[in-house]
């Protein structure tokens, strides 16, 4: 059922430079949240995971941090083959106390609430998660405002849940708990980090 | 790269350590002023000698970068040029002292006086990175306090400075609220650079080798100095121009010329001072011979 060399290729052709750039692109991201920056992304993983989501999570993930796929992505065994091969991350069944989650169908995806917080105390032991949008652009606008941001930056992108306004105003209320999220499409990335508040959800 | 040393991994951090503080950094970003606990490695230079930026640097550094180092603003003192050195030989890459040319600047102790631009990152060396571990010295209770947002203690602090000598006498590590939420230290700057911190546009991290935590100020972040209505925060004035090329409104550093008395004041930045004097600016000692 497994084809061994899709689970073998297709990652990282230079490791240590490679994860690099990945990094700076996702740390450049997080630094100026909801804007879209543009990664190497020099991996190739098995569909349904895009080439960002699958550099981001080359980079970012190893075994010390266990992370969860939703239904969609959970179903292709060569995906998890490819991602256990190329992290070397444990996957859990449940999304409740992962470090990073991988998500093919945002718009279905449990509700914010239901992965790690983090504590009071140490907020860092919080979710990070990876979620795949058909686009970042063409949505709905948001309008956020908030750390690393000048004035305000507008984001629209498509495919994220219907109520995401009003989790993420939720999640906003927990900080300095919550979750970070990083949006990807093709071979760019936003990222939405807890910090950062919606001021309106009309376009 | 060509002249990396081929024995080490690239900027002598192992990918997995790497991967761990690079978590780190995300994490400390998207919570300004929190303090986020890391696996802090030994590395081949002592415990104060900035192995927590050192650690910092390694993990963001890309063979494009080009990093500057400084030390008390100076980019020609010790700890400055070996850890210039050491970057140069583990991962090959370019270096410069002009803050306008570096795309990472690593600081012990002060930020530049050229304003920072956006897509820069000054990473910063910190020795102590609690505010209140001087107030308070068990990590359980700090921890507490943020997290009940809890910085009464703080206030008496400055308060009783006030009380003893008629003003907030604390020169440097002064303290500095990030968003409105965390009290955070700024590390042992003077507390002249605290304004400059607030709404950058470069991405600041900190790194503490020892103490095992990173922090983060991303760009465009309110930074306020903490202080009282009617004893509003200030920050150090000099009564003169640099010796050497007259800058107002810089820090200055004194030197000590000679047994009876004599004494100079200099720009601490270096590079500033030397880009101002090569632009033709004179200070009052500028050409003198130092007997």
């Amino acid at each position: 059922m497994l084809n061994e060399a899709t689970a073998l290729e297709g990652g990282f052709s230079d490791p240590v430079l490679n994860a690099q750039s990945v990094f700076r692109a996702v740390m450049d991201a997080m630094a100026k949240p909801a804007t879209v920056v543009e990664v190497d992304a020099v991996v190739t993983p098995p569909a349904p995971l895009g080439r960002a989501a699958g550099a981001v999570a080359c980079a970012l993930i190893d075994a010390d941090t266990p992370f969860w796929l939703d239904a969609s992505l959970a179903e292709h065994a060569a995906l998890r083959a490819w991602l256990a091969f190329h992290t070397g991350a444990r996957e859990m069944a449940t999304c409740s106390d992962v470090a990073f989650a991988l998500v093919g169908a945002p718009a279905t995806m449990p509700p914010l609430d239901r992965f790690a917080q983090g504590t009071q105390e140490y907020p860092d032991r919080s979710a990070t998660l990876i979620l795949q949008v058909p686009s970042l652009e063409g949505g709905a606008p948001l309008t956020f405002e908030g750390p690393g941001i000048r004035d305000r930056v507008v984001l629209a992108p498509r495919g994220l849940p219907r109520d995401l306004a009003f989790q993420w105003k939720a999640n906003r209320k927990r900080f300095p708990r919550g979750v970070d999220l990083i949006l990807t499409t093709g071979d760019a990335i936003a990222c939405l980090p807890r910090s950062v508040r919606l001021v309106e959800m009309e376009g | 790269m060509n002249a990396q040393a081929s024995n080490y991994n690239f900027a002598y951090l192992d990918e997995q350590t790497k991967r761990m503080i690079r978590r780190a950094i995300l994490k400390a970003i998207a919570v300004p002023g929190y303090q986020v606990p890391f696996a802090s490695r030994e590395m081949p230079m002592p415990y104060g000698w900035g192995t927590g930026g050192v650690q910092v640097t390694a993990s963001i550094l890309g063979p494009d970068d080009v990093l500057k180092v400084i030390d008390q603003g100076a980019d020609d003192t010790t700890n400055a040029v070996s850890i210039r050195k050491f970057f140069q030989r583990v991962a090959g890459v370019e270096t410069t002292t002009s803050t306008e040319e570096a795309t990472i600047i690593q600081t012990r102790h002060r930020i530049p006086e050229a304003p920072l631009q956006e897509g820069q990152v000054l990473v910063y060396q910190v020795p102590i990175p609690e505010p209140l571990r001087f107030l308070e010295p068990r990590e359980t209770e700090t921890r507490k306090m943020h997290a009940l947002e809890e910085y009464g203690l703080m206030h008496v602090k400055l308060y009783e400075d006030i009380a003893r000598n008629g003003h907030i006498a604390t020169t440097y590590a002064y303290p500095v609220k990030v968003e409105g939420r965390y009290v955070m230290d700024p590390s042992p700057t003077p507390k002249f650079d605290n304004p400059k911190m607030h709404m950058s546009p470069a991405l600041q991290l900190f790194g503490a080798g020892r103490e095992k935590r990173i922090y983060a100020v991303p760009p465009h972040t309110e930074v306020v100095s903490l202080d009282f209505e009617d004893h509003p925060f200030e920050v150090q004035r000099f009564d003169k121009p640099c010796a050497l090329c007259g800058a107002e409104q810089v820090y200055l550093d004194e030197v000590v010329l000679d047994d009876r008395g004599g004494r100079m004041f200099v720009c601490s930045d270096t590079h500033h001072c030397e880009s101002r004097q090569a632009a033709g600016h004179r200070g009052e000692m500028s050409g003198e011979a130092l007997s």
